[in-house]
């Protein structure tokens, strides 16, 4: 039954998370955090933060995440499965189509639609990752707001928007300094 | 790619090569693409630059992982369903393993007080870099100047982030506004054509 809802539930994640990347992170908090309740939203970032810095689709590390705390590795395995199944036969039914006809038009035209909407999805996510960065458990007040982690964002957003730099770079640097600021001061 | 064309230990090549661009590439789809271009077009001479071209633009469109969409384009075009079955094997084996292992670890991992610190230092690095994400993609919205896109990027960020909307509907139904779209201007360019 698990297995069942564990595969459902990668499925839908993987069959409406267009644009790659960050595009399935509204999607994997809905289904992990708000429906199922498999991990909590300090988990999920977690997850979020742990597939930054390994190699792999955010949606495939955290199906394999998932999986295996809800199933072990039969469950890890059900869920990577039902995450790329949309995949395979949605892209080999496109790919038949487009070398039949090589008329990407309309799907051109619903991309062009999506893209502002994934774009609100994502800013969407990451404010509630916001959230819970500056008051640690995301219960908002003013006392329990966390100053260095102020900082740190605002310094790694502008590292990243001045220099571009590797994303790992800039999340190694702030690693670094977490462990500086938070463990020995 | 035809049978006779295919060298020898050809499969084992194709999964090697996609289980490594797997393995060591951080960063997610963007950054797979450029690298599946140098070694399939540049270093094997398997695809075409121009097919190249197509196949990612059919793989961003498509859902799900933009990695894992090329990969399975690729391995159909090279060697049909079993090539795509190879592909995606290679391509989801390094991120399963990894986690799995991590995952193993995870409550040890984070019990430590020293992990947890470098966890809370990194988590506002992830925050910064979705913002960034958000602010390029957003400014790139803004600079197409179409009314269109930019309502529909205000909406959707108020459906979703205040209200709570289904994200599967919003989803289906930006993709149906923009199929709409796409063919009110095409049927406007065919009259003014006329």
């Amino acid at each position: 039954m698990i297995y069942l809802q564990l595969f459902w539930s990668f499925f839908q994640i993987g069959l409406f998370s267009i644009g790659g990347g960050y595009a399935a992170m509204p999607l994997i908090q809905k289904q992990v955090v708000d429906l199922n309740h498999w991990l909590s939203m300090g988990e999920f970032v977690d997850i979020i933060t742990i597939s930054q810095m390994t190699p792999g689709p955010i949606a495939i590390n955290s199906a394999t995440f998932v999986g295996i705390r809800i199933g072990g590795i039969g469950g890890a395995l059900v869920a990577t499965f039902g995450c790329v199944l949309p995949s395979c036969i949605i892209v080999l039914t496109i790919a038949y189509f487009y070398y039949k006809y090589r008329q990407l038009s309309l799907i051109q035209g619903a991309l062009s639609g999506l893209r502002p909407a994934v774009v609100s999805l994502i800013a969407s996510a990451g404010v509630s990752i916001l959230l819970l960065t500056f008051w640690d458990g995301g219960v908002i007040s003013l006392s329990g707001f966390d100053v260095v982690a102020l900082c740190l964002f605002a310094a790694a957003l502008f590292i990243l928007r001045k220099w571009k730099p590797n994303p790992i770079l800039v999340m190694a640097l702030c690693g670094v300094a977490g462990f500086l600021l938070y463990y020995l001061l | 790619m035809k049978r006779e064309n295919r060298e020898k230990g050809f499969f084992l090549k194709l999964f090697w090569s996609t289980f490594t661009l797997s393995a060591f590439t951080f960063g997610g789809g963007y950054v797979i693409i450029p690298l599946m271009r140098k070694k399939f077009v540049e270093q094997y001479h398997w695809i075409e630059e121009e097919e190249m071209l197509d196949l990612t633009a059919i793989a961003q469109s498509s859902p799900g992982a933009i990695a894992v969409n090329a990969s399975i384009l690729i391995g159909y075009r090279l060697a049909g369903i079993p090539g795509a079955l190879l592909t995606i094997l290679g391509t989801v084996l390094p991120p399963l393993i990894i986690l799995s292992i991590i995952s193993l670890f995870y409550q040890a991992f984070r019990d430590s007080q020293a992990v947890s610190a470098v966890m809370k230092g990194m988590q506002a690095g992830v925050a910064a870099v979705i913002a960034d994400v958000v602010l390029t993609m957003g400014i790139n919205v803004f600079r197409e100047k179409k009314a269109l896109p930019i309502l529909i990027m205000f909406a959707v960020f108020i459906a979703s982030y205040f209200f709570n909307v289904n994200i599967i509907l919003i989803v289906v139904l930006c993709g149906l506004i923009g199929v709409i779209d796409a063919l009110i201007g095409e049927k406007r360019r065919k009259e003014r054509g006329v």
